[in-house]
C-alpha cells in the first residue's frame, strides 16, 4: 500500500491512498485525525494515584479531584480508589470516604459486578483505615 | 465660555481631592464592599455526578458533634457504627440511595391521563347526541343491498377484489 498523489480541492485536501490487490487498484480515502497523543490507560491510573497521593493535600483537591474523576465516563481502579480514600484518612473526612464508596457504586450503573469487585481489591485498605462500607452501616437500603 | 467649563472642572477635582465627594467605593472608608448574598456563596446540593460539594451540610456544629469530629481525627476502627452514620450525616444530607429515590408522581400522571381520556370520552358521546345530526341514508341495510347489487352489476373489481369474490351461477358470496 503506498501513498499516491495529494489532490488539492478548494476546500478539501485529500490523500488518495492507493490499494494494490492482485494488480487491480482501488483507491481508498484516508482520514486526517489527529496526530495527538493518546493516554494509556496505566498512564492515566498513575497520574490519577499520584494526584491523590500528594501528602499535603487538601480538601479542596480532595473535592475536586473526586468530582473531575465520577465526571469520566469510567468506573475508577481500584488504586486510584485507594489513593483516595488515603486521601480522606489524612485529612481526617471519613464522610468522605463513606461518600467515595457510595458513588463509584452509583457509577457502575447497570453493571452489578463492578463494586463487590473493588470492594474485594479495597478490603485490606478499608480494614487497615477502619473505613466502613455503606452496606455494613445500612446506608444503602432507604 | 470655554474658560469657564475648565475652571468648573478643575474645581470639582479638586474638590475630589479633598473628599468632599465620594466618587469611588474606596474612599467610603471600607463600607463600600457589596453585601454577599447567600446565593453567591458555595452552596450544599446531592447530586451524583457531584459527590462531594463544596461545603458541608451542617455548618453549625453541636458539642456532641463538635466532640466527634475531634474524635474522627484518631482511629477510625474505634468510632461505632453509630458514630460512624453521624458523621457521615452531618458532611451530607442525602445519601445516594436517598437522592436517587424514585418518587411516585408516576401515579399520579397514570390517574390524570386517564382522567382526560374518560373526560374526552363523555365529551364525544355528548357531541354524538346533542350536536351531530342524523346519519345518512345511505347506510340503511335497504340502500346498502342496493348499492351492493348495483357493484356486482358494474362487475367492479371483476380480477381480484369486489366482483371476484362473487359466484354469478350460483348468485351467492364464494366461498
Amino acid at each position: 500500500m503506498h501513498c499516491g498523489k495529494y489532490i488539492k480541492s478548494q476546500t478539501v485536501k485529500l490523500c488518495i491512498v492507493v490499494l494494490h490487490i492482485d494488480g487491480i487498484r482501488s483507491p481508498l480515502a484516508s482520514r486526517c485525525y489527529s496526530h495527538a497523543k493518546v493516554e494509556t490507560d496505566e498512564e492515566f491510573d498513575a497520574r490519577w494515584v499520584t494526584y491523590f497521593s500528594k501528602p499535603d493535600i487538601d480538601a479542596w483537591e480532595l473535592k475536586k479531584g473526586m468530582n473531575t474523576l465520577i465526571g469520566y465516563d469510567l468506573v475508577p481502579e481500584a488504586k486510584i480508589l485507594d489513593s483516595a480514600l488515603r486521601a480522606c484518612r489524612r485529612l481526617n473526612d471519613l464522610a468522605s470516604a463513606i461518600r467515595i464508596l457510595e458513588a463509584v457504586k452509583d457509577k457502575s450503573g447497570p453493571h452489578k459486578d463492578i463494586y463487590p469487585y473493588l470492594i474485594q481489591e479495597l478490603q485490606p485498605t478499608l480494614i487497615e483505615l477502619g473505613i466502613s462500607t455503606p452496606e455494613d452501616l445500612g446506608m444503602d437500603k432507604l | 465660555m470655554l474658560f469657564s467649563f475648565r475652571m468648573l472642572a478643575t474645581r470639582a477635582l479638586s474638590l475630589v481631592g479633598k473628599r468632599a465627594i465620594s466618587t469611588s467605593i474606596c474612599l467610603r472608608g471600607g463600607h463600600g464592599v457589596a453585601k454577599v448574598d447567600d446565593y453567591a456563596l458555595p452552596a450544599y446540593f446531592d447530586r451524583r455526578e457531584n459527590p462531594l460539594p463544596d461545603v458541608q451540610f451542617v455548618t453549625e456544629l453541636s458539642a456532641v458533634q463538635k466532640s466527634l469530629k475531634e474524635k474522627e481525627k484518631g482511629s477510625w476502627a474505634t468510632l461505632s457504627n453509630e458514630e460512624k452514620i453521624a458523621l457521615y450525616r452531618i458532611s451530607f444530607k442525602q445519601s445516594f440511595a436517598e437522592m436517587n429515590e424514585g418518587t411516585k408522581e408516576w401515579k399520579s400522571v397514570i390517574a390524570g391521563m386517564f382522567f382526560f381520556i374518560g373526560m374526552t370520552g363523555l365529551v364525544v358521546l355528548w357531541q354524538r347526541k346533542f350536536v351531530y345530526g342524523p346519519v345518512p341514508p345511505t347506510f340503511e341495510s335497504e340502500w346498502k343491498e342496493k348499492e351492493v347489487q348495483r357493484m356486482l352489476d358494474m362487475r367492479i373489481n371483476p380480477v381480484e377484489g369486489f366482483s371476484a369474490k362473487w359466484d354469478y351461477e350460483n348468485k351467492e358470496w364464494k366461498k
